[in-house]
């Protein structure tokens, strides 16, 4: 089962992921980071294609991808 | 399970100390994967400029040295002379590369010195707070430019790759988009042969990323790649300006 | 026993540098060092080093800065308008902790000035010149075989302290033909031990595993208090420098002087011929010459003074620059005198003599 991760410790929240999903899988978490910053999370990872189009686009290289 | 996608062991476990959405870490993030993908990590020296990635020495799991303003292609000319077998890069900003530091740019450039120029450009000045960059966009206003860039009394943005493809000795000069996941696919292999070029000695290697400031620009991440993207791809053209590979009989 | 041979001072410092192991050289030319880029651009190829003319001073003590992050005995030189260039580089030098050594072939200034020689940069090269906290080691020759010398004896200080090491000649000592005796040259082995020397913290090669390392070659630090610190372990290392490599020579220093002098480089040869005149006509002056101007022998001269001393009277190729240094040593002790031209305006021996004439 594809399965994306993001790292809080490197997240700060610019969105740009969310954007990218092509299956609008990702949002901001409730929880905030070390950082203050409210990081992005996969809230439905059965959905996930492991296209990767997250990391790629991510500027804090944040995510993993399994697959 | 199998990991298909995380962080280059070129980079290290440290967070970087860009704003957020700021794309300087997508062109890191291109570099230490073509580092790992061409297996040159523990051959390559690079050098961090004044600017925003003035911390890019902390970034790379390389050794790396700081250099002053606008001096990373001279401090780099002596690296790559000192140790001809390492592969040596610089990482630099607008106002590093097309201001303070066009001498040194042109000449290692007109030198065909065998270091690979990482350009980013996102036409402003942002560790100082949002000043004019030689690449600011005409009528674009920044803080030193508060009623935007007038051409007629400070002249117009400066195209790097195009002055630089000016010159015989370059090897490979290309300008790449970071504004989308596609563009970042696409400049990922401008990178990887950018490196692999300097990897076989083949000589100047440059990559000049279009790039954004949402902090200095004042529009939030995703909306400065599109302002980026009506504006800045209009001046500054995506393409390809050298690349010898295809034009000199077998690449050398 | 080496052979001596006839050479200009700019060639002759150039040829000991590849001597003790300098394989790396950037520069720009300049009036009066231009043989010495020359030299350079004839001799490393035949011992496969790097020259490179640089597009500037600028870019040139910068390739510096980055071949001396490698570990690696590299020089640059210039003469006074383009040391200003290198100031900017020189600093960061300093602050990165690097071993480099740069040769100033001094000339008239302020501005563009003139070609002729001068000793108008010693504010520069002892007092600061770029930004920040931090000294550089001077060297002050006054033979061309002094400055053979010295160059090889400013790579082993560069390198035993990671400080870089100014040279400060002038346009008649690099443009002056002397006789020279060379030590040999340093084998291959011996410039690759050299070269390894620097390894526990140079850019270099890396591996994976518990030796691999991560070698940062910077002067930044936004932390005041990191920053601090880092300063004042530069400034424990100049105490060191003060106490171990301060060098001078005494030349007729004895008990009856009457006038001690106190002069550098191509000053202090007019100043000793004057000297030797005064002796035959029965004077007794002594002469202290600095030979390091930073650190600055100040004990020596103070120690020179004796009850017989009326005066100490300063030799410069400038309006006054070293007084400064030469008062604080004698610290009110005596009156301090000076004597000096500008412009690169060399003063005759007889000029020497009537000032000291003056106090006798």
């Amino acid at each position: 089962m594809p399965k994306m991760t993001v790292d809080p410790y490197y997240c700060k929240g610019c969105g740009l992921c969310i954007k990218a999903c092509p299956k609008k899988i990702i949002r901001f978490s409730e929880e905030i980071n070390a950082k203050g910053y409210h990081y992005a999370e996969c809230f439905d990872q059965d959905s996930c294609i492991a296209c990767k189009l997250c990391y790629v686009t991510c500027p804090d290289v944040a995510i993993t991808v399994e697959k | 399970m199998q990991v298909i996608a995380q962080r280059p062991k070129s980079l290290r476990d440290i967070p970087f100390t860009y704003c957020p959405g700021c794309l300087h870490g997508v062109a890191h993030r291109l570099i230490a994967e073509s580092m790992d993908e061409l297996d040159i990590r523990n051959k390559t020296m690079g050098v961090a400029p004044v600017g925003c990635s003035v911390f890019a020495y902390k970034f790379f799991d390389c050794d790396m040295a700081q250099a002053a303003h606008g001096r990373a292609p001279a401090v780099a000319t002596g690296m790559k002379r000192s140790r001809p077998d390492m592969c040596v890069f610089t990482y630099q900003g607008d106002g590093d590369l097309a201001a303070i530091g066009t001498a040194e740019i042109v000449h290692a450039a007109n030198r065909g010195e065998n270091i690979t120029v990482f350009f980013v450009n996102n036409a402003i000045y942002g560790m100082t707070g949002g000043q004019m960059a030689p690449t600011t966009l005409p009528g674009m206003k920044t803080s030193t430019s508060p009623y935007g860039r007038d051409a007629d009394d400070i002249g117009y943005p400066i195209k790097a790759s195009e002055l630089l493809a000016t010159l015989e000795a370059p090897y490979y000069i290309e300008r790449v988009s970071l504004l989308s996941p596609q563009e970042i696919l696409k400049a990922k292999k401008c990178v990887h042969s950018a490196l692999k070029y300097n990897k076989e000695k083949r000589g100047f290697t440059f990559i000049e990323f279009i790039s954004t400031c949402p902090t200095n620009w004042g529009i939030e991440p995703i909306k400065s790649r599109d302002w980026a993207r009506e504006n800045m791809l209009k001046f500054f053209e995506i393409g390809c300006f050298r690349d010898k590979s295809k034009t000199v009989e077998g690449g050398k | 026993m080496a052979q001596k041979v006839l050479m200009k001072g700019n060639e002759a410092v150039a040829e000991a540098a590849i001597r003790a192991g300098c394989r790396l050289y950037f520069a720009y030319p300049i009036t009066p060092q231009s043989e010495l880029i020359e030299y350079m651009a004839k001799m490393m190829p035949k011992v496969k080093g790097t020259f490179i003319q640089a597009e500037s001073e600028v870019a040139a003590i910068n390739m510096v800065y980055g071949a001396s992050g490698c570990g690696r005995r590299v020089m640059t030189s210039s003469s006074s308008p383009g040391i200003s260039l290198k100031m900017e580089g020189l600093s960061y030098i300093a602050g990165a902790k690097l071993p480099a050594v740069v040769v100033n072939i001094q000339r008239g200034g302020p501005g563009l000035g003139d070609i002729q020689p001068s000793q108008a940069d010693y504010f520069q090269a002892t007092k600061g010149g770029g930004h920040g906290d931090y000294r550089l080691i001077v060297l002050a020759p006054n033979s061309v075989q002094e400055f053979a010398d010295m160059a090889s004896e400013a790579f082993d200080l560069a390198d035993k302290y990671r400080n870089p090491v100014m040279l400060l000649a002038d346009g008649l000592l690099g443009q002056m033909m002397e006789p020279v005796e060379f030590k040999p040259a340093k084998t291959e082995e011996e410039i690759e031990k050299l070269n390894k020397q620097h390894y526990d913290w140079c850019m270099r090669t890396n591996e994976d595993g518990d030796d691999r390392h991560h070698h940062e070659i910077n002067s930044l630090e936004l932390d005041p208090n990191v920053l601090e610190k880092h300063v004042l372990s530069l400034h424990e290392k100049y105490k060191d420098i003060q106490k171990n490599e301060v060098r001078y020579e005494k030349i007729n220093v004895k008990d009856d002087n009457e006038i001690l002098c106190v002069a550098y480089g191509t000053a202090s040869r007019i100043v000793k011929s004057a000297i030797t005149e005064l002796q035959k006509e029965g004077h007794s002056v002594g002469l202290v010459r600095p030979i390091t101007v930073w650190p600055y022998p100040s004990e020596v001269i103070a120690n020179s003074i004796t009850k017989k001393t009326k005066k100490v009277i300063v030799f410069e190729l400038s309006l006054g620059q070293m007084v400064e240094d030469v008062k604080l040593a004698v610290n009110g002790k005596l009156p301090v005198d000076f004597l000096g031209r500008a412009g690169g305006i060399v003063f005759t021996p007889d000029e020497v003599i009537a000032k000291i004439k003056e106090s006798l």
